[in-house]
């Protein structure tokens, strides 16, 4: 209700028929490593997004799904494969691009507002409006008490909230989240799982997460892809047809359950091969 | 409790000077150690009442050399610092060279530096340019090197332009080096200073320090010692008490 106008503008039902959010074909990424080896990190990968869909990643570390990330998020370029973002070509960073990492990345030497503030400070957006917004998605978070205070004074998973809200800030159709629940303790992990789930539903946007815990996984996305081992590639891609909205009690249904085994037989099936 | 521990707590460092100062008078006295090897704390305090307006003029001397110097170095070394962290043909040619003169005892240049410049105060400010110069600027040039790749990747997803990096991530990433930097070279500023009053001044502290010894004045050299190092430490605190201000976060 509160983010009622921000929410108004990316509507979680949109046309079917639109233009894919991420459309990447064929993509490879080679990386050198130390002593001049080359390094086979991903792919290649055939990736779409639907644009108003959450799609979740699993993997086993090092599988490159942090790469794949990098890839759509235009910080760096494949190899080969050709990649698209709302059908234009895919060759840098976009401001309609909201990236939430892994580490929270929040500078020590501004307030909280000022780092939820730094898209519209490195964009050079209205400066009124952007306050009125980081002020509401601080309160939607619960950090609106902290706003002027430095992100010391935050816990670790305020301070990925708080992540999270400088990638809302300038209203990105696209929300990139690179095991954003990554560094958090395990309680925290579920409480900003669950959180996200929600605020995923008020907010309603296209997301990409990517992450080893498979619950996470299935909690959030519309659609669960497993990568193999590295040179990642996509064994599956499962929709998960659980009812939204999610919550607490969803993990405990058997539906969850079954889908879980699913995922999990695919992995363990491909770690024994 | 907490405060009477806190009271022993801030009392013991001047304590144990106490004890070190009434030791040295004591071993003085009974030693009968001559007073032109080594005063007793009570001779070299008699000397500097005695030479007050002497030790307060040349303090003032070696003092306005040291500071502006210092100030001098920090302005001729944060653009360069700048110019070698940005610009990576500007590193490879200047920073070599910079790092060889770096190994350059800079004391030793110190005769040279008055040939040149003659006996005016400005030979003494060079050399203390020269001995702050290198430490800020190598400090100065590490921290805007120390942001760390995930910074930098938030920003360039925020597309921010190379000078907004700098101003907004390289320039307060970059700030704690640069104090550290000044923290050493103050130090140095201060014996960059009495040197070049040695090799060659009218005034200054360096230069009472001199022909007291010469005279046999040992306790008005104690004297100007004690002031050199207060001077010292009264800079290192002056920058202390800056940077808390300038940077105010834990990294």
């Amino acid at each position: 209700m509160i983010m009622g106008a921000i929410a108004a503008q990316n509507a979680p039902s949109q046309t079917a028929a639109a233009v894919p959010a991420i459309d990447i074909k064929g993509v490879t990424k080679v990386y050198a490593g130390r002593d001049g080896a080359l390094m086979h990190a991903l792919g290649p990968v055939d990736l779409r997004i639907e644009p108003g869909s959450f799609v979740s990643v699993v993997g086993p570390s090092g599988c490159g799904k942090s790469t794949l990330l990098r890839l759509v998020a235009g910080l760096e370029m494949p190899d080969e494969g050709a990649m698209a973002r709302y059908g234009a070509p895919l060759d840098g960073p976009s401001h309609e691009v909201g990236i939430v990492f892994q580490e929270h990345v929040l500078f020590p030497w501004i307030t909280v507002l000022d780092n939820v503030l730094l898209p519209a400070d490195v964009l050079a957006l209205p400066k009124a409006a952007a306050r009125a917004r980081a002020l509401k998605l601080l309160e939607l978070t619960g950090l609106k008490d902290f706003a002027h205070q430095r992100p010391q004074a935050l816990s670790g998973g305020m301070k990925q909230r708080a992540a999270f809200c400088r990638a809302m800030l300038s209203d990105p159709r696209l929300l990139l989240l690179d095991e954003p629940f990554g560094a958090l303790d395990a309680l925290t992990r579920e409480e900003l799982s669950l959180e996200l789930s929600r605020l995923w539903g008020e907010l309603g946007r296209t997301a990409l997460l990517i992450t080893h815990d498979i619950e996470e996984a299935i909690l959030l996305g519309d659609r669960v892809v497993i990568m193999s081992e590295r040179p990642g590639t996509i064994r599956a891609d499962i929709a998960i047809d659980l009812p939204r909205p999610r919550n607490a009690d969803t993990v405990k249904l058997p539906r969850f359950q079954e889908i879980k085994n699913q995922i999990r037989d695919i992995i363990f099936n491909r770690a024994q091969g | 409790m907490a405060s009477r521990s806190n009271l022993i707590n801030r009392a013991t460092t001047p304590l144990i000077y106490i004890v070190l100062l009434g030791v040295w008078e004591l071993l003085a006295d009974r030693l009968k150690i001559p007073t032109w090897i080594l005063p007793a704390p009570s001779a070299i305090f008699e000397a500097a009442v005695k030479w007050a307006p002497e030790l307060a003029a040349n303090s003032w001397v070696t003092l306005r050399e040291t500071v502006v110097g210092f100030v001098l170095a920090i302005v001729a070394s944060l653009p360069l610092a700048i110019l070698i962290s940005l610009n990576p043909l500007a590193r490879k040619l200047i920073y070599p060279i910079l790092l060889g003169l770096q190994s350059v005892p800079k004391v030793a240049v110190a005769p040279l530096v008055i040939l040149w410049f003659g006996l005016s105060e400005w030979p003494k400010i060079i050399v203390v340019v020269l001995v702050c110069f290198f430490p800020i600027l190598v400090n100065m040039v590490a921290g805007l090197e120390a942001v760390p790749k995930t910074m930098l990747d938030l920003m360039r997803s925020l597309g921010a332009s190379p000078h907004v990096v700098f101003r907004r991530l390289r320039l307060p990433v970059a700030l704690p080096h640069f104090f550290t930097g000044c923290k050493v070279a103050v130090t140095f500023a201060v014996i960059g200073a009495v040197i070049s009053e040695f090799v060659a001044a009218q005034d200054g502290l360096g230069y009472l320090i001199l022909i007291s010894t010469a005279q046999s004045q040992t306790p008005l050299a104690f004297a100007a010692i004690a002031l050199l190092t207060l001077l010292s430490i009264a800079l290192f605190h002056g920058i202390e008490f800056i940077e808390k201000r300038v940077v105010d976060w834990t990294p």
